[in-house]
């Protein structure tokens, strides 16, 4: 194979593969703006599906997150959710939301009110937005209907028993059985993916439907692990539903997950139809800044590639993605080596207390930005006029003590891409 | 008897009570059950909970302490070939080396080996190229080096076997998570101990003829319960770290006064650094900090330089029990390693005794002790027996062994049997095998006490995630079916951070903030409530 160098030109380039720079780039199609966007996906795997705006405030789980964003901004008026307009947060929020429904996997429209969903302890979350197929799940333990949970001989960490026995002092109606998934049930080992992969074969579903039909007794309602499809969930699960005659609902196991699959698929698979130029496998090397925008350097299989943009939205992540990474004396940013803030000293990065409700410092890391979401240098002025920042990458949160992931994906990514395109087209908003 | 009605709670009769679940407690257990004893063993907590679980495991030849106690080096040595002898599948023996580096005193390092001969100790010198070979981790600032036969011992292992062996001999019972509150004093003996199950918060009432006081650090307080104010200890706290791989074959020592980061023993597949020494006052939240981690990396890397590049999965400390003297100074480096055996007698008690002091290495030498003084009491002429019996290795307690799992597990070759903890390979099977036979099974068993009997938790992953699937088959199996078995794996998970938080930097980083955002953002696990089982109700209601 001849290696040869190539260079792209684009308006904006999204840097990053998590919910933050996905959801840069939608917003930054929905705007007509060029788009290129690199990252290696990995991270997006061990989302939940679940979608936070703000769940936590401190204290303890809230019910009405527009109401804690309303003392958030007293409270934490440096959180980047405290920075932005409630209506700007609704339009991305519900704007993510309405595009992921359409591109095939769909998910409820953010409420008022924060839904309590289910985990794989059997333990609740205070969530937003979560998938069609984890839905059910909310009305049955609300009406305390009788509900069979089943899980499989061999799925290694997901234990019905588990989620029933913490779940029972609120749902009693609840019991656990465990099945095996058909042509999977040798006693082996088998795996969430592959058991969503082939409930996409209608002859799966129809057998797995038949093996669970007979055990639901006076069950109201099914929950399983999410396993019911990668592409398509949504039909698999209104197929068995329609099959077993009462309604299903996913728990999703533990990450990385489906439910996490799904949306990295999803993603890379309909971003590319929908313009933009997706590099989901590779990571940028190295970033210049530029006077007229930035310079990106990656390499492919074949070969060197250069990518330059007028603007960048840099939703790199923190330290399990690589965008911040710690020696003994400090945290740094990897890409550009932007100011981080920090603590002090490594004594100062972590509370005693694992579970101490204020989170731990080290989480409250990371990039400050300007009214323009540009990254601030060590004197407070913005690095680059066309360099942005976005995602959990951003200090001055904890997403999660606060749950407030992909609120803070969403929110600040729609605002970063704003300014961006402002900067790019020099329009105004 | 001079019992008292107690409230609802299981009563014990027993010929000996043993306090406290170290290695000396179970060694006496199994001291007098060789001589036919049936012995009961309470613990606060688990079996090594204190200083016999925070420790480097080394199984001294003497070396270090050739220069200041002659005494205690000796007995080092001599305990140190008995264990060999009698439990050597407890027992790595590596061998030892002592190295000076530059800066170090090199008149210090040249009388080492006349020390060495004054305690029976063999040591030969080696050449600094020599001693490079056999350790090429070494730095090349070695200028004198030494072989002394020191190992490394697995102190959880011997803490098993001896309370296996107990169980085999006289049906012995452990009873974990038991807090003594009170004796029942009359006529100058015990006649009771009056516990507390600290899960149940049940009481539990146990009659001995004799009680042995092995509670380690926590000795004082207990021979205060008897009233007894002769037991004086200083509490040296040390902490130590542990990588990720292996770093040398054998101990190695640094041939000067004993100081911070001189010692890196073996442990298996890692390797522990140790340790610091700070008098403290109280036993309560005793944890490494930043502080002693930076000074131990700090102090290794002038004896093995590419300790600056290694990754510590996690930091412990312990608290050594040691023996004051009276009018000795507080200086836990200098005071004596020795131990002591009360026979609180002239304290007006005729069948209680204390056994303080003393080291890991010596633990069996201090169990014989107390052990003729027990069967004396007791009219039991039966002579001290582990001196020989070698210990059983019961296939119930040989999870703590690294590398003893994942070869079992492809022996076993059962497809169905799913690894829990990836970090160590730990599987199902095994988890079965020590909730129904494990020392400790008597009661039930939880993800702690399967830690503290297996390597599980133990791996890079410091449990963070295998801690969730082995909760996860708990359930499955039914020994946790309340909100209860989430509780434990919550505390546990706590427990483990704080040996990983001040060790975590570079590739620790991403891990533990996934691991957090399973635990708090997924789980919820720092918003279950104690009580009941149920979740906070939400908030958010204000008008």
């Amino acid at each position: 194979m001849i290696k040869q160098p190539r260079r792209h030109r684009t308006e904006l380039l999204v840097i990053g593969s998590g919910l933050a720079g996905m959801a840069a780039s939608l917003f930054a199609l929905e705007r007509g703006v060029g788009v290129a966007q690199v990252g290696n996906s990995g991270v997006i795997a061990f989302t939940t599906g679940y979608l936070d705006l703000l769940g936590h405030d401190g204290r303890g789980f809230v019910d009405d997150p527009w109401q804690a964003l309303v003392r958030l901004r007293e409270d934490e008026p440096r959180h980047p959710l405290a920075n932005i307009a409630e209506n700007d947060i609704r339009v991305a929020f519900t704007s993510f939301t309405r595009t992921l429904t359409e591109m095939g996997l769909g998910y409820t429209a953010p409420g008022q009110r924060n839904l309590l969903a289910l985990t794989p302890a059997g333990t609740l979350k205070p969530t937003l937005s979560l998938p069609l197929t984890m839905q059910p799940a909310i009305p049955a333990m609300a009406r305390g209907l009788d509900t069979l949970v089943v899980d499989f001989i061999g799925l290694n960490g997901f234990s019905a028993r588990e989620v029933v026995a913490n779940l029972a002092p609120r749902w009693p109606g609840l019991r656990a059985l465990r099945i095996g998934f058909p042509d999977m049930d040798s006693g082996a080992e088998v795996y969430a993916e592959v058991m969503a992969r082939a409930m996409e074969v209608p002859a799966t579903r129809q057998r797995l439907a038949e093996r669970v039909a007979p055990l639901l007794g006076s069950a109201q309602a099914l929950g399983l692990p999410a396993i019911l499809g990668v592409h398509r969930p949504d039909h698999v699960h209104r197929e068995l539903q329609s099959m077993l005659g009462v309604p299903v609902f996913e728990i999703p196991t533990m990450p990385p997950a489906v439910p996490g699959v799904r949306l990295r698929e999803l993603f890379e698979s309909t971003l590319p139809q929908r313009g933009v130029a997706l590099e989901p496998q590779h990571r940028i090397k190295r970033l210049e800044l530029l006077p007229q925008g930035v310079s990106a350097q990656l390499e492919d299989a074949y070969g060197e590639v250069t990518i330059e943009a007028a603007a960048a939205v840099l939703a790199t992540g923190r330290f399990t993605s690589g965008g911040l990474s710690a020696d003994p004396n400090g945290i740094r940013e990897t890409l550009v080596n932007l100011a981080v803030v920090q603590p002090e000293g490594r004594a100062d990065w972590y509370r005693p207390d694992y579970f101490d409700p204020r989170g731990h410092a080290i989480n409250r890391s990371g990039v400050t930005v300007d009214q323009q979401w540009r990254p601030l240098d060590a004197a407070g002025k913005p690095t680059h006029p066309r360099l942005f920042a976005a995602g959990s990458l951003l200090a001055h949160q904890d997403w999660i003590r606060q749950r407030c992931g992909a609120g803070v994906a969403i929110a600040t990514a729609y605002k970063a891409v704003g300014s961006a395109a402002q900067a790019v087209r020099g329009r105004q908003e | 008897m001079g019992t008292r009605p107690t409230r609802h709670g299981p009563v014990f009769e027993t010929e000996v009570l043993i306090v406290g679940g170290g290695a000396t407690g179970t060694g006496v257990m199994r001291d007098l059950a060789l001589r036919g004893i049936h012995c009961l063993l309470i613990d606060r907590r688990d079996l090594n909970a204190g200083a016999s679980g925070g420790n480097h495991g080394l199984l001294h030849s003497g070396g270090r302490y050739a220069a200041g106690d002659a005494d205690t080096a000796a007995e080092c040595r001599r305990e140190g070939g008995i264990l060999k002898a009698v439990a050597p599948e407890c027992i790595d023996a590596c061998g030892g080396l002592f190295v000076a580096v530059e800066g170090d005193d090199p008149e210090f390092a040249a009388r080492f080996p006349q020390h060495c001969r004054s305690a029976g100790i063999e040591c030969t010198s080696i050449t600094p190229a020599a001693a490079r070979e056999l350790e090429p981790c070494l730095s090349e600032k070695v200028f004198a080096a030494y072989t002394v036969p020191d190992a490394a011992i697995d102190p959880f292992r011997i803490t098993l076997e001896n309370v296996n062996h107990a169980r085999q001999l006289t049906q012995s019972i452990l009873l974990s998570h038991t807090e003594l509150e009170r004796f029942v004093v009359d006529g100058g003996a015990i006649r009771s101990a009056i516990c507390r199950d600290t899960r149940s918060g049940e009481t539990v009432t146990i009659h001995a003829r004799q009680v042995v006081n092995a509670a380690g650090a926590w000795a004082m307080r207990v021979a205060q319960l008897a009233g007894c104010s002769s037991v004086n200890l200083l509490y040296s706290k040390g902490s130590l770290i542990i990588s990720n791989a292996r770093i040398g074959r054998r101990v190695i020592n640094r041939l000067r006064r004993p100081g911070d980061g001189d010692i890196l023993v073996p442990g298996g597949t890692v390797s522990l650094l140790g340790t610091t020494s700070e008098t403290v006052q109280t036993l309560d939240e005793i944890h490494p900090t930043v502080a002693e981690v930076d000074r131990l990396v700090a102090e290794g890397i002038a004896m093995v330089p590419q300790i600056a590049h290694t990754r510590f999965i996690r930091a412990f400390s312990g608290v050594r029990p040691l023996l004051m003297a009276a009018g000795a100074d507080a200086d836990g480096r200098k005071a004596s390693r020795g131990f002591s055996l009360f026979d609180h007698e002239s304290e007006g008690l005729a069948n209680f005794a204390t056994v303080a002091g003393g080291k890991l290495t010596t633990f069996r030498l201090m169990a014989e002790k107390t052990g003729n003084l027990v069967a004396r009491r007791l009219g039991n002429n039966q002579p001290c027996k582990t001196k020989t019996t070698p210990l059983p290795s019961g296939e119930a307690i040989r999870w703590t062994e690294p590398g003893f799992a994942p070869r079992y597990w492809v022996a076993r070759h059962e497809p169905g049997d799913l690894i829990l903890c990836e970090c160590e390979m730990v599987p199902a099977s095994a988890i079965d095998a020590i909730v129904e036979n494990a020392p400790g099974a008597e009661s039930q068993m939880s993800l702690n006490a399967i830690a503290v009997r297996s390597r599980v938790g133990k791996g890079t992953c410091q449990g963070a995630f295998c801690s969730l699937r082995v909760t996860s088959h708990l359930y499955d199996r039914q020994v946790y079916d309340s909100p209860l078995g989430l509780r434990n794996t919550r505390d546990f998970v706590a427990q483990r951070f704080k040996g990983v938080a001040p060790v975590a930097w570079g590739e620790h980083l991403p891990q533990l903030e996934l691991a957090e955002a399973l635990h708090c953002a997924l789980l919820g696990l720092d918003q279950l409530a104690d009580d009941g089982g149920r979740q906070p109700p939400t908030g958010g209601q204000d008008p």
